[in-house]
């Protein structure tokens, strides 16, 4: 069983370090083949892992190396196989094949075609170290991994200056949140004496509750880089400049969830602490709703699907905050599932359109892209709850969490989001493939994807509509590991409850269609009175949050740097480094006059260094001589 | 008059060997200050044969023995030198053999 | 009482003139001067007992030496004073009376002459030339051929250096050679 670890595990390292060697030359088409099927073994292996996990049998635990051993501390490269990482390996791997095979049709013309490739796999190992490693330092390392390879990704066209601000903003805003992540691993270390789960585990039960509370929220803090929470929010949406498999492989899927997965796997100690559970269900609630405003009036489609992830995410730390962590975990399953298809769905809509980015430019698609219209209607029913689609059954689930759980006001916001969701992402689907042929004014002439590409998306398409009848199997298999419980409602309440909020949801859908799916949609040219109010103005530009952001942070800053550039290094560390040259230049020029070829002066010199070491003799002479008396004298003096 | 003792000698041996730093460091003229370091060794050799005298030891005239052998060679050979320049340069001022400058 | 006198005398006349050697402009003067601080030198040494050290003195140091340094002064150009660019005075007079200082005081220090053993103890009885004689040849050999191996090459060295046209061995040419440098020397 090792063995399967293993592959899993290293399979994607084996294809990016193969793609690295052709980064420099033109695309080759086997990289892209070489490294899907890489990355389908690794899949493999996992699956191979689940069956036997499902089985009943023990996670598997392997150390494969020491990396620290000094002192008291111990970090062993380790790596365990249990039911919460077995899920994350099938996410990981399922959604990576497949945008791993997409990427070979949308990559097609595209220059760096192997380096693409090369960090794709490199991302997907290093999120395989995540979710494999058995300690947090593993984890801490598959964290920042991740986070250089989704800038390496995100920046991939590096010529494009919005693209390499928008890489960097995202490393920069991750390693902030690291710098918490941090804090929290050293507390975690510096109070139980260990990094390894099972025995961080064990100590958590020992300690204060102050001192977990601190660890937790140090913990979050992390969690909310990664996972893009308020206030570290604004580089996902920014992030949408990296190619659509990127985004879907890594703002859909993958990365993103890694905050969640950490509070998942943190489980033990976040029951420990409810009140911080409490805060982070609240903010993720207010994530939820706070990103779905912002995706009611956006423009840029990408931007749409990015909120709509950030606002899912929302939905699933409010889940782990209230305790339900298999819901969390099953609804980061579904959610990566339809969020990958509805990315490569766009990617396919770009791609059709040279890469027109504004919904209200096109319309009508479907007439022309049949498939794909319908995987982003699927796609759209599964995010927005309706039975008996995926997102249906894991939404519910968070809801009735909520309601149970009395937490009513997180129950309403998070009911209301719901509603909102269904809305943008119907209006998304209505401006783009329904209604008038508004692409024919711009002269452009969609076509539908490559075969394979659509091929390539259907295990998605899959996910999104069956994934409701895994919750039973899935809830038995984390039952035990996550201390899961199924929540009773009373029935009545409860078919209350699910016929209203599909009602609600439907509602919305219908709203969204009428509004957009007609003929009479024009593209907004900024003198409608809707786009002059304050609301859209207010949401359009994202609550104003990046340019405070860019004024109150990043320039103040910015000058900062420089004055620390030219006061401080330039004028300070610069001047004492050449100074000391200089010191040291000068005197050899002044004791090269020494060498003057004068012999007169010369020998005076030698008579001057004749004194000298006489000097010297007449002293160590008398010292030796008098050696007793001045100790004695010495020691009178105190030395 | 006092008792000629070893420290007389020593304290003229020493006069002889400050004039003759005196002449090293001030002579121009090569041949001058080949003179000046006659004088240098005769001021030691002095000294040499006074402490061989005073301490009853043959040690210091043997020195001193050997320290004329070397001192006649030396001439022989720098003598030599100093025509050899004499023939290149056609001077033997000091101050214009400075091509070790630097 | 002799002594005392002997002394004082010769130790005027040596400082006098060696003294002169250091200032003098003349080239000439000096060498006169240098010659007979020599001779007073050996005066000294004959004061002491080392005669044979004085007799090697003169005949080794004022004949010799002196004589070489009269054919060399022949060779240079004398007649022209050389310009005396001083260094600074004081400097250098400075310099060596602190010398001069320091060795005093290190010798006069009772803990380096009292620490001084004779090890090769004079006899009595026999004049200073055998006694020198016995300790040369036995103890001091080794020093004595080397010496002498050290003039050999001195001597072929000065006579490398200074000779004229030393490329040519007129041993190992033949008659006509011999003509035929002669006739371009004085064609040349």
């Amino acid at each position: 069983m090792e063995k399967y670890l293993y592959i899993a595990l290293f399979a994607p390292l084996v294809s990016s370090l193969f793609s690295a060697l052709f980064t420099a030359t033109p695309k080759k088409l086997f990289t892209g083949i070489v490294a899907s099927l890489l990355i389908f073994t690794s899949f493999i292996a996992s699956t191979i892992l689940l069956v036997h996990i499902l089985k009943g049998g023990e996670p598997i635990h392997v150390t494969m190396m020491t990396w620290m051993a000094t002192g008291d501390l111990y970090i062993p490269f380790g790596f365990v196989v249990d039911q919460i990482s077995v899920t994350m390996m099938m996410v990981v791997t399922l959604v990576s094949t497949v945008v791993h095979v997409y990427s070979i049709g949308y990559m097609d013309h595209d220059k760096g075609f192997n380096r693409f490739f090369s960090w794709l796999s490199a991302f997907v190992f290093s999120m395989m170290i995540l979710v494999m490693s058995d300690n947090y330092a593993g984890l801490f390392i598959g964290w920042e991994g991740v986070g250089l390879c989704s800038w390496g990704l995100i920046g991939f066209w590096f010529h494009k200056e919005s693209a390499t601000w928008a890489a960097n903003e995202a490393f920069i805003m991750n390693r902030i949140a690291d710098l918490g992540m941090l804090i929290g691993l050293f507390l975690i270390y510096w109070n139980t004496g260990t990094l390894q789960y099972d025995g961080a585990f064990t100590a958590f039960h020992e300690l204060p509750a102050a001192t977990l509370t601190w660890i937790g929220i140090f913990l979050f803090i992390g969690a909310m880089g990664k996972s893009a929470q308020f206030p570290l929010h604004t580089w996902l949406a920014d992030a949408m400049e990296g190619p659509t498999p990127v985004s879907a492989l890594i703002h859909a899927a993958t990365m993103v969830t890694a905050g969640v997965y950490l509070v998942i796997r943190s489980h033990e100690l976040y029951s420990l602490i409810p009140h911080v559970g409490l805060f982070i269900a609240s903010l993720g609630t207010f994530v939820a709703i706070f990103a779905a405003s912002m995706a009611l009036v956006n423009r840029d489609m990408k931007r749409i699907i990015a909120y709509s992830t950030l606002s899912q995410l929302g939905y699933m730390f409010a889940a782990a905050g209230l305790g339900a962590y298999w819901v969390a975990l099953f609804h980061l399953m579904a959610h990566a599932g339809f969020k990958a298809l509805l990315f490569l769905g766009a990617g396919n809509v770009m791609h059709a359109m040279h890469d027109e980015l504004d919904p209200f430019k096109m319309g009508g698609l479907k007439k022309v892209m049949k498939w794909t219209w319908i995987m982003m209607v699927i796609g759209s029913l599964a995010l927005a709850g309706v039975i008996p689609f995926a997102g249906f059954f894991s939404k519910d689930t968070i809801l009735e969490a909520a309601y149970s759980g009395n937490h009513m006001v997180i129950y309403g916001v998070l009911l209301f989001t719901a509603g909102l969701t269904a809305f943008y992402s119907f209006r998304l689907v209505a401006l783009i493939f329904h209604g008038e042929e508004r692409y024919k004014l711009f002269g452009i002439h969609p076509h539908e994807a490559y075969r394979f590409m659509l091929w390539a998306m259907s295990p998605l398409l899959l996910i999104a509509i069956g994934a409701g009848v895994l919750q039973t199997p899935f809830f038995d298999m984390v039952e035990e590991a996550l201390n899961a419980h199924e929540y009773h409602i009373a029935h009545g309440t409860a078919l209350i409850m699910l016929v209203g909020t599909q009602m609600f949801v439907g509602l919305a859908i219908l709203y969204a269609y009428k509004k957009y799916a007609n003929s009479r949609v024009t593209v907004p040219d900024g003198t409608s009175k809707m786009e002059n109010s304050f609301m859209y103005k207010l949401l359009i530009n994202q609550y104003y949050i990046p340019y405070a952001y860019e004024e109150y942070f990043v320039k103040p800053y910015r000058e900062l740097s420089e004055v620390f550039w030219t006061k401080v290094d330039l004028k300070i560390v610069d001047a004492t480094v050449d100074g000391i040259a200089a010191i040291i230049y000068g005197t050899g020029e002044k004791t090269r006059k020494m060498q003057s070829g004068n012999l007169s002066t010369m020998l005076t010199w030698m008579v001057a260094g004749l004194i000298g070491l006489l000097l010297l003799a007449v002293v160590f002479g008398l010292a030796a001589r008098y050696s007793d008396e001045i100790l004695v004298f010495l020691s009178a003096l105190g030395v | 008059m006092m008792e000629i003792g070893l420290n007389h000698y020593l304290v003229l041996s020493t006069i002889l060997f400050a004039i003759g730093l005196v002449g090293v460091m001030r002579r121009k003229n090569l041949l001058l200050l080949f003179f000046a370091t006659e004088i240098l060794l005769n001021a030691v050799n002095v000294a040499f044969a006074a402490i061989s005298h005073y301490y009853g030891d043959l040690t210091g005239q043997m020195f001193a023995f050997f320290v004329i052998a070397i001192a006649a060679s030396e001439v022989a050979v720098g003598l030599g030198l100093l025509i050899v320049w004499y023939k290149r340069h056609g001077s033997i001022d000091l101050d214009a053999l400075t091509t070790m400058k630097g | 009482m002799f002594e005392a006198v002997a002394f004082y005398l010769f130790a005027f006349l040596t400082i006098a003139m060696f003294f002169i050697v250091v200032t003098t402009s003349q080239a000439l003067f000096a060498l006169s001067a240098l010659a007979a601080g020599m001779i007073f030198i050996s005066a000294f040494f004959f004061i002491l007992g080392a005669d044979f050290l004085g007799a090697v003195q003169i005949i080794v140091y004022t004949g010799a030496v002196m004589a070489l340094y009269a054919f060399g002064m022949m060779f240079f150009d004398t007649t022209r004073d050389v310009k005396e660019k001083q260094g600074n005075k004081y400097i250098i007079v400075g310099l060596s009376t602190l010398a001069a200082v320091l060795v005093v005081v290190i010798f006069a220090m009772p803990m380096v002459s009292g620490n001084i053993v004779a090890l090769y103890p004079g006899i009595d009885g026999v004049g200073n030339t055998q006694e020198i004689g016995l300790v040369l040849f036995t103890k001091y050999l080794i020093p004595f051929e080397l010496a002498a191996i050290m003039l050999l090459v001195a001597m072929v060295a000065g006579i490398v250096l200074a000779g004229k046209k030393m490329d040519l061995s007129i041993t190992l040419m033949n008659e006509a050679e011999i003509e035929e440098e002669k006739n371009k020397k004085v064609l040349s």
